[in-house]
């Protein structure tokens, strides 16, 4: 006997999940649908009679999945199940989920997992709360292949034109959220009606029947066409080999490929790919596991994440989310968690909920908190540096799930639309650069400027009045005999920083290019005071290491607060209208992100002050920050 | 990638995952096909090392040919191998049906060595097809201190980040087959020429589809002989693959009773 005569190769698998609002009739239509699939095993029937029966009542046929004693009593779904069938077709594996609203985080367990979907919708009660948040966050999850269904239509006598009227609300919910559903089919499920075949109570309908409308889904590949993805799980060495072991997430790796590790910046060239009781693969393509060998012995952990260097990840300690929050308690702006994305954890912060989404009418809101199974926008920031991907290009490298302490709470969708790739900030090109030893020490310095060198680092939104503040302060101090000078970033971009424009990437490297100038004003021994919006976090911190690196402790990080209302009113170079006016792209607080400081050293609250009592709070403050001892007298 | 070749990657990844955030963890290795392909799934992450002890929750009441086929691949995969002995029938719960009481001896079992080894994960070869209440199951599923499942309030589980953090304690079951259905693991086993103990194959019209205790498990009515005959014979029957499991239909809620109390 052959090994193939009996038994053909296995077949497609589709994996289907079964949503919608509770009481709709989504453990109905798959018992229905196991039913007439023949996929019920022998005694089934039997058993749901026989339970059904014990309840008083007809035969329930979501008993077939509600295998919980306590959903059977209660008639409710309380945890996503799978279950089998089949068709001509392929096979299918059918995720229950549960749509009452206290069980997001099973539906939620349920959903991610699916290739497609059917939406359950009640035929006399239309489009409800669960119906729209279920179509939403599929949407998140990334099931992008909807099939709706309008259930029930025994209870509305089969009337076509209550079909037309929910199938027209439930097409205008999904457009809002940028969901095409593949059809939308009236049925009955507990009379099959329509499931497996059409009935004559529902001849009017011209369609495919559900059954046909489910061989019609394309089954989900993992993407090889993509860039090259591969975290890091684990680092093994069980013998003479060392092998990085990890799933491909994305893209092809081939055995002499060179590959850069991210966050590490190293690279190095794949000796082999490693197989145990196989020939070892010259290739593997998204979604395998493997193990590999590198030529060279790099010291990498799990976290890393493997790619060629032509598409790297990007590098970032900030970005963008829309999440979904299944915690208990609401999620508020300073809240620490930890996000794990891919094989890596990061400790993250709240910096900012941006939005609440009604999921009802889809309307945003500006948030500061979200509540339980609530979905919206805010802004993360991590201490070290994230590897990620713009979940919109890269769903498996661009998605993170959090955990407030032992439990997982959340999960998100990342945008690094504003924020700068810090890859290209951080990278050395210069090599054989040596430091050179001054021949003045600092102290020298200080003692003939008779203060110390440091950095007034303003930060704020445009027309928040750095400039003001900084050309003020500069006068003040140089009246009193201080060495000072201002740097201003109109200034500075005519001549030091002319090449750059106002691109994430630009506005970083402009504000890097700052930061090392200012410290070598600061190294010099003067005050230099800095007038720019700087809006990332990760920027200013790295112009506080530069000047920190050369002076200690001499960067003194000023927060000019001033919220983004007054400064649209003060608008002292018309850039705002501009930037309402769509002319310029990337403007901070309109089209692009503001990080406020995090832990300023000193406020100056202009809607508050006036420029004179502003100014002189910071003398105060510099005063205070760069006497050296025998302070200079008045 | 062919659906084996999906299920085996994602396996890999499953097992690889608990090795690198738990320990110590064990596998439970009842001999039975899903088991056998669970250790050879983890000889082919581990690169034909199994990193962890392997363990038989042992009645005294296996099959002979289950000891028999024990003893000759222990030594020849190179196990770091436990028996763990479970408790006599008297210590089992008494207001639950004999035949569960039966199945209950080896969740005791289960907790006694954990309890002795401290094991914070161990590999359970279990599939969501088996049972309906196993279709419910996650695949990283923490059990507190006392082995119970709380099986109404499970963490959610989505994008293959499993739950790993757990209390001092506690331990997680970790289910690398959870996907995988009988078919597949009989296609497997034939893809990759796993051995498996010889009682699955017919002898005089009768053969054991489900392998447990020689008080609580029947052989069916089976005419397969072979590997493609059992697959054929599979893609054809309604039989459920349990129903050889006399401690699964003692009453409406056995099984989920069983589980909850910590089974497998």
């Amino acid at each position: 006997m052959t090994h193939t005569s009996l038994n053909p190769a296995p077949r497609e698998l589709l994996k289907l999940v079964v949503v919608g609002h509770v009481d709709h009739g989504k453990s109905t239509l798959v018992g229905r649908l196991l039913y007439d699939t023949d996929a019920l095993p022998e005694g089934k029937l039997e058993e749901l009679q026989a339970v059904s029966a014990k309840r008083g009542m007809a035969l329930e046929w979501s008993f077939v999945l509600d295998s919980f004693q306590a959903e059977r009593d209660q008639a409710v779904t309380i945890d996503t199940t799978q279950i089998r069938f089949k068709t001509d077709r392929r096979d299918y594996v059918i995720i229950d989920a549960p749509g009452h609203r206290e069980f997001l985080k099973n539906m939620v367990s349920g959903a991610a997992e699916a290739d497609a979907a059917i939406l359950v919708i009640d035929a006399a009660e239309g489009v409800r709360e669960q119906s729209r948040r279920h179509g939403y966050l599929l949407h998140l999850l990334g099931v992008r292949q909807v099939a709706v269904v309008v259930n029930k239509m025994d209870l509305v006598d089969h009337d076509q034109s209550r079909f037309a009227e929910v199938a027209q609300e439930v097409t205008d919910y999904l457009a809002g959220i940028g969901v095409e559903p593949a059809a939308i089919l009236p049925i009955a499920a507990r009379e099959g009606a329509n499931v497996a075949a059409s009935s004559p109570e529902l001849a009017w309908f011209n369609g495919p029947s559900l059954l046909d409308m489910l061989d019609r889904f394309q089954s989900v590949t993992r993407p090889s066409l993509q860039p090259l993805r591969l975290p890091i799980q684990d680092v093994y060495h069980f013998d003479e080999r060392r092998i990085l072991v990890g799933r491909v997430e994305s893209g092809v790796l081939r055995a002499g490929d060179t590959v850069l590790f991210s966050p590490s910046n190293k690279t190095a060239r794949v000796r082999s790919l490693e197989a145990w009781n196989a020939e070892p693969p010259l290739e593997a393509h998204a979604g395998h596991s493997v193990g590999l060998t590198l030529e060279e012995q790099l010291f990498l952990e799990r976290g890393e994440v493997m790619s060629h260097e032509e598409r790297p990840p990007q590098l970032t300690n900030v970005f963008k989310t829309t999440l979904f929050w299944l915690g208990h308690g609401a999620l508020e702006p300073g809240q620490k968690l930890t996000a794990k994305l891919g094989t890596a954890r990061y400790a993250v912060e709240v910096v900012a909920i941006e939005q609440t989404i009604d999921t009802d009418s889809l309307e945003r809101r500006s948030g500061e908190a979200l509540q339980r199974n609530g979905i919206g926008e805010a802004v993360l920031r991590s201490r070290a540096l994230m590897v990620v991907d713009e979940a919109q290009t890269l769903p498996h490298s661009g998605r993170f799930v959090l955990l407030d302490g032992l439990d997982l709470v959340g999960g998100g969708l990342i945008s690094m639309e504003g924020y700068p790739d810090q890859r290209s900030v951080m990278q050395v090109r210069a090599s054989n650069v040596f430091s050179v030893e001054h021949g003045v020490s600092r102290e020298e310095r200080w003692a003939r400027s008779g203060h110390k060198g440091g950095v007034i680092w303003l930060t704020g939104l445009s027309g928040a009045g750095k400039s003001t503040l900084a050309m003020a302060l500069e006068r003040l101090l140089f009246e009193r005999g201080y060495q000072v000078y201002v740097l201003d970033g109109d200034n500075v971009r005519r001549g030091l920083n002319a090449n750059l424009g106002f691109s994430p990437k630009d506005r970083a490297e402009n504000i890097r290019r700052v930061g090392e100038a200012a410290a070598l004003f600061a190294d010099s021994g003067a005050v230099c005071i800095t007038a720019f919006i700087s809006p990332y976090q990760s920027d200013r911190d790295r112009a506080r290491a530069a000047t920190e690196r050369l002076v200690p402790g001499g960067f003194h990080e000023i927060h000019v607060a001033a919220d983004l209302a007054t400064c649209e009113q003060r608008d002292p170079k018309g850039l705002y209208k501009k930037a309402r006016a769509g002319e310029i792209a990337d403007f901070t607080g309109v089209s692009a992100p503001y990080d406020p400081p995090s832990n300023p050293d000193f406020v100056v609250d202009t809607n508050a002050l006036s420029i004179e009592d502003g100014v002189a709070e910071l003398l105060e403050f510099c005063r205070s920050r760069i006497a050296f001892d025998p302070p200079k007298s008045n | 990638m062919d659906r084996l070749d999906q299920l085996e990657s994602q396996s890999l990844f499953i097992l690889r995952e608990a090795y690198a955030r738990l320990e110590p963890l064990s596998m439970l290795w009842s001999l039975g096909k899903d088991s056998n392909v669970m250790v050879w799934l983890a000889r082919k992450a581990f690169f034909g090392r199994v990193p962890f002890p392997v363990v038989l929750l042992d009645t005294g009441n296996e099959l002979d040919e289950v000891y028999a086929f024990r003893d000759e691949y222990v030594e020849t995969w190179g196990l770091s191998y436990i028996n763990a002995d479970c408790p006599a029938l008297e210590e089992t719960d008494p207001t639950l049906p004999l035949n569960s009481r039966h199945a209950a001896r080896k969740t005791l079992g289960l907790k006694r060595i954990i309890a002795d080894q401290g094991f914070r994960g161990i590999f359970l070869g279990i599939r969501r097809d088996e049972q309906a209440v196993r279709g419910k199951e996650r695949v990283f599923s923490p059990r507190d201190e006392s082995g119970t499942w709380d099986y109404k309030d499970q963490p959610a589980e989505f994008w293959d980040q499993y739950k790993t953090e757990i209390r001092p304690g506690a331990h997680l079951r970790i289910h690398p087959l959870l996907a995988w259905t009988e078919v597949d693991i009989w296609r497997y086993i034939q893809r990759e020429r796993i051995p498996v103990v010889p009682l699955y194959f017919a002898r005089d019209g009768w053969r054991y589809r489900s392998l447990g205790e020689k008080d609580i498990t029947r052989p069916i009515r089976s005419q397969a002989g072979t590997i493609e005959e059992i697959i054929a014979e599979l893609e054809t029957t309604r039989q459920p693959e349990r129903a050889g499991r006399t401690m699964d239909h003692d009453s409406e809620d056995a099984f989920e009773r069983l589980r909850a109390s910590g089974y497998m």
